[in-house]
């Protein structure tokens, strides 16, 4: 009798608020939303992973903020403060540190991934374009939040990045004091870095993640091309399965393992801090970026001062723009005029572009 | 060719007649030797010539003319003139003024006060010279390392004589001092880790008035490096003790060319240097025993604390603030041992009990850090097992949800 009233009174309580936030129509597009299940389904998870890393990244960004300040004298202290006294300040810190080196990692696989399984395929084009620009986001967290703590490494490793723009013809110069905000990085530099970290990126983040998210609500997730081959010979849909509570609980249980290599990475490997950076002080040995820009700096390195008259490093750049550019627009020259797939070079572009990215990034780290 | 002929003959009357290289180059043998020299030397390059020293006349191109008494020609110049001959230009501020202002021009009477340049004046000419040490026709300057007087390269200049026992015989004084000085800390710093200001034969000695220190004077020369020892030292009760017996101060414990680093076990043990004229039993020998002790305890203090903050930092933890006090706690350390040189306990006693206290607290810092570690891999561990049990629901959850549904193509009939 009891437990009657009791669910009576839970029905009245969805009943008041499906009135009033249309909670039913979410329900019922939730129930029936269907991914496709085949033997890559598994890659589906990254693109959640890296939804969920990002979260990780803003509430411990959001607790780290409590705490930190943002000037070279008091940068480096603040999180060594974070780091000694506050409780739990080394774990948040350290989740922070590695849930966005983490979450790199995951955009770059689920790129990778969409590129082998044809996501991008029509009419998925704009969804393959807003998640490049959410990579090229999350790098761009990670560049200017590594200046952040404000020690050695970093500093110096800012001082190189900053300074490669400069050698683009009449706008690099600009670009690299506009960066640093001066002819040097410094406390202008901490304080924009900062700004972009915390404010502007997280803007176009939300931005672009919601274009992204509701491209993908819109279009559905990709079947690929050979699954959805197999079922027109056997005149069947392709196997699919139901987005909640199915794939949902796969996603949760991809999160949890996730969640526990976090745990693991924080309280086994914490985040080193290092020696407070000193502008004097000459720069140790062995400077390199982080190590998802190691393979276009590996790759500087290896470029001539001067090729053909003009600098190499500019040579690089603009090597670097045009690979960007052609793999931004990967959706348009990945199909023929007759409008059929050109998987053989899509895929042999992927192989490629991940064999280079994998190999320069060792040599980029032993050399 | 026009052209490069003008040059030639507009070049010319520019490059100074030297008739003296021109010939001595296409002779033979020793004769030969001073022109093949000359060019690498500091003279040449600043544009002076052979008749500069030897007289004579450059421009003569027949040789009796040029090598004539009547164009002041002197050939070799005796080992008794040479110093004088080369004071003409090095202690004359007026000439040195124009090469390099900076230059010290008191070497020629610094050298008349030297035991070489006595010597000299009584006609000894087995003693140095200035060309013994410098070169003759290649001199260089001190800081060119080819120079046989640029540091690395004095103690072998002066072990040419005084490391030869047929030239030092008639002088009756000991012929190892180089080969002691090469197992000396100071040819140590100066050879291994190419520290240029480490003490060389003529820091003590002196290079143009070089004389042994007189045992009255150790102290001091010791002192110019070694201050606040030798400030210690002056006011020890070794101090009079040792100028009662005729001691020469430092060296009574460090020695004078075999100059050994430092340790600790000069204090105590069987190797002490105290043990050379105080018993263990005696008070002095019992102050030398506390005094190790006391060093030893925070040596040891600071090693702990070292490897504990060493395995903290290991496994991540932050204790860099800790680190950074130990530089602290050794700048201690290091002033105790130089507080040895009072040889009071006293004296050695306050930087040990400074330097102790900070190395307690960062042994501390680097235990609090290790439990730390500990209670965070406890943590972990409750953790993982909490996401453990989680993930395993969650598999038996999506095991009972049942395969995918494959149903037929609607648009395809």
């Amino acid at each position: 009798m009891q437990a009657g009233t009791g669910h009576d009174r839970w029905k009245t309580l969805t009943a008041w608020l499906d009135e009033r936030l249309a909670l039913d129509s979410i329900r019922e597009y939730v129930t029936h939303k269907k991914v496709p299940v085949h033997s890559g389904t598994i890659w589906y998870t990254f693109g959640g992973i890296t939804l969920f890393l990002f979260g990780i990244q803003v509430i411990t960004g959001i607790l780290l903020l409590v705490y930190y300040r943002p000037t070279p004298q008091d940068a480096f202290e603040s999180v060594q403060f974070i780091m000694t006294r506050v409780s739990f300040g080394w774990l948040i810190r350290s989740i922070h540190s590695w849930s966005a080196n983490l979450m790199i990692l995951s955009a770059f696989i689920h790129m990778f991934s969409v590129v082998f399984l044809h996501a991008y395929r029509r009419p998925r084009e704009f969804v393959w374009f807003s998640g490049i620009a959410l990579l090229g986001i999350s790098l761009a967290f990670g560049f200017s939040g590594y200046l952040l703590p404000w020690n050695t490494i970093s500093f110096f490793a800012t001082k190189v990045g900053t300074e490669i723009p400069a050698t683009i013809p009449w706008l690099g110069p600009v670009l690299t004091r506009y960066l640093r905000g001066g002819s040097s990085v410094g406390g202008a530099t901490l304080t924009r870095f900062f700004g972009f970290h915390v404010a502007l990126l997280p803007g176009l983040m939300t931005l672009f993640l919601l274009l992204h998210l509701a491209l993908i609500q819109k279009f559905a997730i990709s079947t690929p091309p050979w699954v959805e081959e197999q079922s027109r010979l056997r005149n069947t849909k392709a196997p699919e399965i139901p987005f909640f509570p199915d794939f949902l609980l796969r996603e949760l249980m991809a999160w949890y393992g996730v969640l526990a290599v976090l745990g693991v990475l924080a309280a086994l490997f914490p985040w080193a801090l290092g020696v407070k950076a000193n502008a004097f002080a000459p720069a140790p040995a062995g400077i390199r970026p982080e190590w998802y820009f190691l393979a276009p700096f590996y790759t500087l390195k290896l470029i001539p001062g001067h090729v053909l008259h003009l600098e190499g490093e500019f040579v690089g750049l603009v090597g670097f723009g045009v690979l960007a550019l052609a793999w931004i627009f990967l959706p348009l020259w990945a199909v023929n005029r007759s409008g059929s797939l050109r998987k053989k070079l899509v895929v042999g572009a992927g192989v490629t572009l991940l064999a280079y990215l994998s190999t320069f990034s060792l040599l980029g780290y032993w050399r | 060719m026009r052209y490069a002929l003008i040059l030639v003959l507009a070049a010319a009357p520019l490059a100074a007649k030297d008739s003296c290289l021109t010939c001595h180059s296409g002779l033979q043998g020793e004769l030969q030797k001073p022109a093949a020299a000359f060019p690498s030397s500091v003279h040449s390059q600043e544009g002076f010539t052979c008749a500069d020293c030897h007289g004579g006349d450059p421009n003569a191109d027949d040789p009796t003319a040029a090598m004539s008494a009547a164009h002041g020609f002197i050939g070799a110049p005796d080992r008794t003139a040479v110093p004088k001959l080369c004071a003409r230009c090095h202690s004359d501020p007026n000439v040195m003024r124009k090469y390099n202002p900076r230059e010290r021009v008191d070497q020629y009477s610094e050298y008349l006060t030297s035991v070489h340049g006595q010597r000299l004046r009584t006609g000894d000419t087995q003693v140095a010279t200035c060309i013994d040490c410098h070169s003759v026709h290649d001199i260089r300057p001190v800081r060119d390392p080819l120079s046989p007087v640029y540091p690395l390269r004095v103690p072998g200049t002066c072990a040419q004589c005084h490391a030869n026992p047929a030239h030092m015989a008639k002088y009756s004084i000991p012929t190892n001092q180089y080969a002691e000085y090469l197992t000396s800390v100071h040819w140590e710093e100066l050879s291994k880790r190419g520290d240029l200001s480490a003490p060389t034969c003529a820091t003590c000695h002196g290079n143009h008035g070089a004389k042994p220190p007189a045992v009255s004077s150790v102290g001091a020369v010791c002192g110019m490096c070694h201050a606040l020892e030798e400030q210690r030292f002056e006011n020890s009760p070794h101090q009079a003790a040792f100028a009662a017996m005729n001691l020469g101060t430092c060296v009574v414990c460090h020695s004078n060319h075999a100059v050994l680093r430092t340790s600790d076990q000069m204090l105590s043990g069987a190797n002490a240097v105290c043990g050379q004229c105080h018993t263990a039993d005696s008070e002095g020998g019992k102050a030398a025993e506390e005094m190790a002790g006391l060093i030893r305890n925070l040596q040891d203090r600071l090693k702990q604390a070292d490897e504990i903050l060493a395995l903290a930092q290991t496994d991540g933890m932050e204790v860099s603030a800790a680190i950074a006090q130990q530089t602290e706690a050794r700048q201690n350390l290091v002033k105790a041992r130089s507080e040895v040189h009072a040889f009071a306990v006293a004296a050695i006693a306050a930087p040990v009990k400074t330097g102790l206290a900070i190395a307690v607290t960062d042994y501390r810092a680097g235990q609090d850090a290790l439990h730390e570690r500990n209670v965070r891999r406890e943590g972990l561990a409750i953790s993982l097992f909490g996401v453990g049990i989680t993930v395993l629901g969650l598999w038996f959850a999506i095991r009972r949800l049942g395969p995918p549904t494959q149903k037929p193509d609607a648009s395809s009939r």
